[in-house]
């Protein structure tokens, strides 16, 4: 049975205070980009993707590709809550022998589809994907989630092309939209509107929505889901540390530590 | 002297080949044997060695445009789900240009990627030094999990081609595009990650891996009428390196000479040279290679020769490093000496 949108912002806000507690127990680790997918990734794994927790490397399962992998908190969270693994495990988030790499590892980790690390390459992993499942005949979607900052890479529009001139159908970008990146205002820095302009004209189809509304994003990922010959993009504006107003906006959090003093705070802000 | 499954190489009568068209036809052999293969090429497939298989297997084929980053990130998703895949393009984009892809997807999840680097040494030749590839076997070589292989000839490059669609995690294969003596045949062994030796020799091993283990050859002929005994060694694995060959090279001939199509810093000579200092048994040794400067336009062979990688080269490095072990000798009899 499907999640109502009351329990998938119920879902985020457990991802959220996850995020926290594995950041503060880490003393490392990146806030901020973490908090902006919570909702993203609660649609995702509780709603939107095909899986089998019980059976991680099913094959016809639904992929999903982290490339803005400095998020991997919001993973972590999400497969522990879905069962992948014990969430007492997201304890050991960056700690030595853990399986939860500072970086998603899928040689160490149960659920990860990808490992990936260096910033730009998720989309390129997802079409090679997409394009083994039109071969085979599988129906599989493959699910990328893009940071904003991150597609000042290069290697995200070479990607863009071969997706458009595939006519993967099958690949559902998703850009985490928050404007920050680790040195500031992405459009200070290196101004990447009209973003969704800039999809379109690589021939994608771009659904503009509120990435922190869990209803537009159910939305979101249906119309993306019965788009024809082309991928689909959803371009989710969001709010850096989304949830915990003294991270807001702002980019300092980014990868800032968090202690327990502002732990506290934090969580009593979520809730 | 036996020189079991080598071809006839005396210069003149030596054919000669691309490698390329040796990866062309481990290919199509495979797909011709029903290997779930898929493989790509980013705008090269006309020089690379894969136009033929395009031909033969289109839908086997996804020439994915000048993007050699992304050829690398969706090879990766590919084998994700499964298939086996042969990457192609120039060496030094592979090796270079989409190295981070390499490492950090590829490398990082053990994926079956075969990374072809096509054109590489010397082979761009005319081209210059910008196009020219020498650093990439260094560099490869240096990622964990990566094997390498630069076969010697065609021949090599066929069975190195199908051997690595069963090596499990990536592989790099390097090959000429400029025409080379063929030096093996179907008989000569190939092992992955197994030298093998090609003439034996009791004075100095000859270590050579690619297009240059012909000029190896002809060398140890050449320095035979000056009675010279040369032991020359195909080394076509780069990595994983065989040490146990070259701790027994180094125990019977005393001197090492080792020759490569590329930067004398990090490649064979570096993975021969790491090798021998922690066998306990440091012995005279020479790199033959290109040292720290980049190529620039000329044939093939003339470049070849330009940079000291003929046999005439290769002899005079042999020469030096047969006095470097007379002295070694020399000083430790005077030592003996002295200590008594």
């Amino acid at each position: 049975m499907s999640p109502t949108p009351t329990e998938l912002r119920g879902v985020a806000k457990v991802i959220r205070r996850d995020i926290l507690t594995m950041l503060l127990e880490a003393g490392s680790g990146h806030p901020g980009g973490s908090l902006s997918a919570a909702d993203i990734i609660a649609v995702l794994y509780w709603e939107v993707m095909n899986i089998r927790p019980d059976r991680p490397v099913w094959e016809e399962r639904d992929r999903f590709v982290l490339s803005k992998a400095h998020a991997a908190p919001a993973l972590y969270a999400a497969l522990a809550r879905r069962g992948y693994f014990d969430v007492r495990e997201l304890l050991t988030f960056r700690k030595l022998k853990s399986k939860l790499q500072g970086f998603p590892d899928m040689h160490k980790t149960l659920g990860i589809d990808a490992s990936v690390g260096s910033p730009g390459q998720g989309l390129s992993i997802a079409n090679g994907l997409a394009i083994a499942a039109k071969r085979d005949g599988k129906s599989f979607r493959v699910y990328c989630l893009i940071g904003d900052g991150e597609t000042q890479e290069g290697q995200v529009w070479e990607a863009a092309m071969t997706s458009a001139h595939h006519g993967l159908d099958n690949v559902c970008a998703i850009i985490d939209r928050n404007r920050m990146m680790g040195d500031g205002d992405t459009e200070k820095i290196a101004a990447l509107a009209p973003l969704g302009d800039k999809w379109r004209t690589f021939n994608w189809h771009v659904i503009e929505t509120d990435g922190h509304d869990v209803e537009q994003l159910l939305g979101a990922f249906s119309e993306a889901a019965s788009v024809k010959g082309k991928p689909s993009l959803i371009l989710a504006r969001t709010v850096k540390g989304k949830g915990v107003p003294f991270m807001e906006n702002n980019p300092e959090w980014h990868d800032k530590k968090v202690t327990e003093d502002l732990y506290e705070e934090a969580v009593r802000a979520l809730s | 002297m036996a020189e079991m499954g080598l071809a006839d190489i005396h210069h003149n009568a030596a054919k000669l080949e691309a490698t390329s068209r040796g990866y062309e036809r481990g290919l199509i052999e495979l797909a011709e044997r029903g290997f779930d293969i898929i493989v790509m090429d980013a705008d090269l497939a006309g020089s690379s060695g894969t136009g033929e298989f395009r031909k033969r297997f289109p839908d086997r084929f996804m020439d994915i445009g000048l993007c050699e980053q992304d050829m690398i990130g969706t090879a990766a998703g590919l084998a994700l789900a499964g298939k086996c895949v042969f990457v192609t393009t120039h060496g030094m984009l592979a090796a270079g240009k989409a190295w981070d892809i390499i490492r950090s997807t590829i490398c990082y999840g053990t994926l079956n990627v075969n990374i072809c680097g096509a054109d590489a040494g010397l082979s761009a030749g005319a081209a210059g030094g910008s196009r020219q590839s020498l650093e990439d076997v260094a560099v490869m070589r240096t990622l964990t999990g990566m094997t390498v292989v630069v076969p010697a000839d065609s021949v090599e490059a066929k069975k190195a081609t199908i051997a690595a669609s069963r090596t499990p995690g990536p592989v790099y294969l390097r090959f000429a595009s400029a025409r080379v003596p063929i030096v093996t045949t179907d008989l000569t062994p190939f092992t992955m990650g197994q030298a093998e030796v090609y003439r034996q020799g009791d004075d100095v091993s000859v270590l050579a891996c690619g297009v240059v283990v012909y000029e190896a050859m002809r060398a140890a002929r050449k320095l035979e009428d000056e009675g010279i005994s040369v032991r020359v060694i195909n080394c076509h694995t780069v990595k994983p390196f065989d040490r146990a060959m070259v701790s027994r090279m180094a125990v019977e001939t005393g001197a090492i000479v080792t020759v490569e199509e590329g930067a004398s810093i990090g490649g064979l000579g570096g993975a021969c040279a790491e090798a021998l200092a922690q066998v306990g048994r440091p012995i005279p040794m020479k790199i033959v290679g290109i040292e720290d400067r980049f190529g620039e336009s000329g044939e093939h062979e003339e470049l070849l020769l330009h940079f000291g990688l003929t046999s005439r080269g290769i002899a005079s490095a042999i020469r030096e490093v047969l006095i470097m072990k007379a002295n070694g000798a020399r000083g430790a009899r005077e030592e003996e000496t002295r200590s008594r």
